[in-house]
């Protein structure tokens, strides 16, 4: 089941600067806007790898002060740039980590790995028994989106997943994405216009540690804010 | 003769393994919780640091009137020898917990993995070529450093040595320092071939 979160005032100084924001359950969401804008410390509220200074994040209502957060972590799913795969571990035994904590049977987990890495183009008896260092980037990046979403996460944070990938492989990854982003909320960091557009329904623009827009993402690109047509030109979206 | 030195060489085996595994029972925790604690890590490493540049035979000097621990023989020599093991087996157990890549720990705190699952399943197991390379230094520096424990009656193969210099003579003296530089390369080789396999 999707989560919904809200950002209440949210401030962590000097970075973050009174961040109201409520993401609906099963939404998806950009967080667009220039290099050090804030975007990635948002998202990391989320899953309480930043801590706010003042305000609260909570996550379907209730504030992550008072939320055990090692069981929230295993319910948030987390994909980074470069992936954070575990160099010592198989292809498997990274993406069954949180099945393995959740205490899940061994079947159930090989059921779900088979099933996901399937539609990830990395079938599990293939790449199962592999190493990380054997896999292309744009292979650990699948592997970590399996990782990421195996156990059915209620919400998925995204820190430029795709960001250091050639823009072929790139493409392939968000159609892979937008095929499997049903069932969980959604914030998805990333500064490549294209990309919110493609995989989210909203957009939010991050400068200066402050929320400057927040549309739909059809009408992101036609709002008249300075910041967003600066944003939109530099961008160069294809026409 | 040959019987002198395989009793040696085995007192020597039996030294080394007793302060080594001693160093790495204490060194690797110590080394975990320097890690964790970056200011007073910093301070611990210092004193093991310290330790580590006090010459052998001093250290064997200073330890001889410490009650419980000193006195002549074995025992000194071993706790001698713990102390010289300490600062490799520390040093990078601390150097290879930092060195795991960070962005591996944040995806693993990410996960939902406690402080305690991170450490295990993590850290240690990364950490582990750098902390093998650490045990394979300790014990080469101990089987050396144990050849000089004689001189305060910790018996190994340096009893050879200095009985065959205070009584002039050249094949008592290379029956104690040929096997001990033997030990030496052998620890050497083995260890280096652990740390290989598990990189
Ligand atoms: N741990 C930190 N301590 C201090 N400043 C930080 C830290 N992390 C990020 N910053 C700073 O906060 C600002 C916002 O960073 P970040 O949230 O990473 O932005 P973005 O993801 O939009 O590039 C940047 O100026 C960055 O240098
Ligand atoms: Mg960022």
């Amino acid at each position: 089941m999707p989560s919904s979160v809200q950002f209440r005032s949210v401030s962590v100084e000097p970075i973050l600067h009174d961040i109201n924001l409520r993401i609906a359950a099963g939404e998806a969401v950009a967080f667009v806007g220039r290099s050090g804008a804030g975007k990635t410390t948002t998202l990391r509220l989320v899953n309480g790898l930043a801590r706010p200074t003042s305000g609260e994040v909570a996550i379907d209502d209730v504030p992550l002060g008072s939320a055990d957060l090692i069981q929230l972590r295993r319910r948030t799913g987390y994909i980074i740039q470069g992936s954070g795969l575990f160099p010592h571990r198989t292809v498997y035994e990274n993406v069954a980590t949180v099945p393995r904590l959740l205490g899940w049977p061994d079947p159930q987990t090989r059921a779900a790995a088979e099933e996901l890495l399937a539609k990830l183009d990395l079938p599990l008896s293939r790449f199962g028994d592999r190493y990380p260092r054997s896999l292309s980037g744009g292979e650990q990046q699948r592997v970590g989106i399996a990782r990421a979403m195996i156990a059915k996460p209620a919400v998925l944070l995204c820190d430029e997943p795709f960001g250091a990938l050639d823009p072929i492989v790139r493409r392939d990854l968000q159609d892979a994405f937008r095929a499997l982003r049903s069932g969980v909320t959604i914030l998805f960091v990333t500064h490549d216009l294209a990309e919110a557009l493609r995989i989210t329904e909203r957009i939010v623009l991050f400068d200066g540690g402050r929320v400057v827009a927040d549309s739909p993402a059809a009408e992101f690109t036609s709002q008249p804010l300075p910041l967003v047509q600066k944003f939109v030109a530099a961008a160069s979206l294809p026409a | 003769m040959i019987a002198d030195v395989l009793r040696a060489t085995g007192e020597h085996v039996v030294i080394v393994v007793i302060a080594v595994g001693i160093a790495i029972i204490l060194g690797i925790p110590l080394g975990i919780w320097c890690a964790r604690r970056a200011r007073a890590g910093r301070f611990a490493l210092r004193i093991v640091d310290t330790i580590q540049t006090i010459p052998s035979l001093a250290l064997f000097g200073f330890l001889i009137p410490v009650p419980l621990i000193g006195g002549i023989g074995m025992r000194t020599a071993i706790v001698a020898l713990i102390l010289y093991s300490l600062l490799p087996i520390v040093r990078n157990t601390l150097t290879g917990i930092r060195g795991v890549d960070p962005i591996v720990l944040d995806a693993g705190v990410a996960m939902g993995l406690t402080d305690r699952q991170l450490l295990r399943e993590v850290e240690l197991p990364l950490a582990m070529p750098t902390i093998v390379a650490g045990i394979r230094i300790a014990t080469v520096i101990a089987i050396g450093v144990a050849t000089i424990a004689a001189a305060i009656g910790g018996g190994g193969l340096g009893t050879l040595i200095f009985r065959g210099v205070s009584m002039v003579d050249t094949r008592m003296i290379l029956a104690g320092a040929l096997p001990a530089a033997a030990l030496a390369l052998i620890a050497d080789v083995v260890l280096s071939f652990v740390e290989r396999r598990i990189a």
